[in-house]
């Protein structure tokens, strides 16, 4: 497929926003057992405008990927049989409940809606992200399934797909969060940066096992089954135009097998192989300035990762464009 | 239920292109608008179409053979394209099973392209709207055009016969019949989308000699019944007569 960089940017943004809610509200969920000091309203509710703001900078970015963007509001029309169309509802009902998760936190509107059993009161920013957090996890869903449910797309079409949507998006949240808690809260740079390191790892572990399967698979259709003639030697001579179409535009990077192989192992070092062990040093000796250069280089390789994992899916397709003429 | 489609005979197609030109010609000039075209003249130019002639050769020198073939929407009975659809502009016809595209719908995120294996379906890149073959939509059912002509534009346009166009549901059409006598085949079926445009293959090309072309169906001397019947050994009209 042809990266289209709307896309890259609307699906690695919005995981950062996923992500860095989602370690919020793992300090708040801690907090709230006593595991963790319970933070500053500010501490929560100025992250989670911050994560509002990626999710905004994604959803921008998704208008320039329609071509008639005016007509958007249609799109949340197919809800029943569309990834896409789900993913356009989650996302913003995700966007409305952090913003009242964030409003809640800093308005200090935050009474004790249900006491437990226990004697332990829950509050309505608890329960926001609680919903919140659920809406994070559909959100991961329903953009990973938008891919892996295209089943002649094999690249795409597994589990891993989902998985590593939702392990990316979680690793750079979580190392943006230590980034944050740095310099807001040095005391919780070592808890956020722990999950940080737990979930990077996790992620290298999908990732690698996604590359290691997709270079195994087998193309379902060939050229023998594109066209139906039983030869074991067909070659195209003409695809009926000259001047390239849609059809030879969309579906192939255009860049050479060479910029292919070079920018596999170039993602898997800027995405883990260097922020991992630079998130280790930080956590004894944490940085301002060095958890912000992991951040900024681990979302460079995702930005990479994201680029490969489209233009590495091969659209049967492109068996009827060989050819020029 | 009705599921209309075309049955391409790749044994008879000659590759010539008149069904492309025929069917963009058909399109570009309907209500819907035109199929956009950027730089026709110059240096790069590309456009939209809803139908494209491909060629494939076929075996190793010499033993080959040029396969022209013709490709557009497959029409499928279980169309990938229309379930991912975010809008519900791209649907399936229940009472023709005719794929279309709601052009005042579409919103152009091309993900019905990324659903569908075959490629066929191209964005005007003017109009920013997925168009794709509405198998003539609006001439087949045209009640001011001559029956005869209430056909989709390429199969109108085929010299040779190569394109058919009918209900394959129904058992006794012509082209549920073609496809039954002739090996009809549906394109990638490994993925279950049930193409309803088949093709036809290649095979041995049999002569139809009807009976009056064996014998002259109007010649005077057999309508008078004095057709002259000489005996092998006799000498013919040409040996005995200086014309």
């Amino acid at each position: 497929m042809n990266p289209a960089l709307s896309v890259i940017f609307l699906t690695t943004l919005i995981g950062i926003g996923q992500g860095l809610f989602l370690a919020l509200f793992t300090q708040q969920s801690y907090a709230l057992f006593d595991l963790l000091p319970h933070q500053d309203a500010r501490f929560y509710g100025w992250g989670s405008l911050l994560a509002l703001l990626f999710t905004m900078a994604g959803l921008v970015a998704s208008f320039f990927h329609l071509g008639r963007p005016e007509r958007a509001w249609r799109s949340a029309a197919q809800w029943r049989t569309s990834w896409l169309s789900r993913e356009v509802i989650v996302l913003p009902a995700f966007m409305g409940i952090l913003f009242l998760y964030g409003a809640s936190h800093l308005s200090g509107l935050d009474p004790v809606l249900v006491t437990l059993p226990s004697g332990l009161g829950i509050n309505a920013t608890v329960i926001l992200g609680g919903i919140a957090t659920m809406l994070a996890f559909a959100l991961f869903v329903s953009t990973g399934m938008i891919y892996a449910c295209l089943r002649f797309l094999q690249e795409w079409h597994t589990p891993l797909t989902v998985i590593n949507f939702i392990l990316l998006g979680g690793a750079s949240g979580f190392t943006l969060a230590t980034l944050y808690a740095a310099i807001l809260a040095p005391a919780q740079t070592g808890f956020l940066g722990g999950w940080a390191i737990i979930i990077t790892l996790l992620g290298l572990l999908g990732r690698s096992s996604s590359l290691w399967r997709n270079a195994r698979l087998r193309p379902k259709s060939t050229l023998q089954t594109a066209i139906g003639i039983k030869h074991p030697r067909i070659v195209q001579t003409a695809q009926g135009a000259m001047g390239g179409s849609f059809s030879t535009r969309e579906f192939f990077h255009g860049k050479k097998a060479s910029f292919l192989h070079a920018i596999k192992p170039a993602f898997m070092v800027l995405a883990f192989g260097i922020p991992l062990p630079l998130l280790l040093i930080s956590m004894s000796q944490p940085s301002v300035w060095l958890l912000g250069a992991i951040f900024i280089l681990q979302y460079t390789g995702l930005l990479a990762e994201r680029w490969f994992f489209f233009a590495e899916a091969n659209h049967p397709q492109n068996l009827y464009y060989q050819t020029i003429g | 239920m009705t599921q209309l489609a075309l049955v391409i005979d790749l044994n008879v197609c000659v590759g010539c292109h008149a069904c492309v030109t025929s069917c963009k010609e058909w399109n570009t000039s309907g209500a819907a608008g035109p199929l956009c075209d950027e730089n026709p003249y110059g240096a790069d130019p590309t456009g939209t179409f809803l139908n494209r002639v491909q060629t494939f050769e076929v075996g190793q020198y010499p033993n080959t053979e040029t396969v022209h073939f013709p490709k557009s929407c497959l029409h499928c009975e279980d169309p990938p394209c229309v379930p991912v659809c975010p809008t519900g502009a791209s649907y399936k016809r229940k009472q023709d099973g005719i794929v279309l595209v709601d052009y005042d719908k579409c919103i152009g995120c091309k993900y019905c392209t990324w659903a569908c294996p075959y490629g066929a379906r191209e964005i005007d890149e003017k109009q920013k709207v997925m168009k794709k073959c509405t198998l003539c939509v609006d001439r087949i059912y045209d009640t001011s055009l001559a029956e005869i002509d209430r056909k989709p534009s390429c199969v109108k346009a085929c010299p040779t016969s190569a394109r058919l166009f009918g209900d394959i549901h129904d058992s006794e059409s012509a082209v549920s019949q073609a496809i039954r006598e002739n090996g009809g085949y549906a394109l990638m079926p490994e993925w279950g989308t049930h193409p309803a445009n088949h093709y036809l293959p290649r095979r041995k090309t049999h002569l139809k000699i009807h009976e009056d072309e064996l014998e002259r169906a109007d010649n005077p001397l057999k309508v008078d019944g004095k057709l002259p019947k000489p005996s092998k050994s006799e000498p013919t009209l040409d040996d005995v007569t200086s014309w």
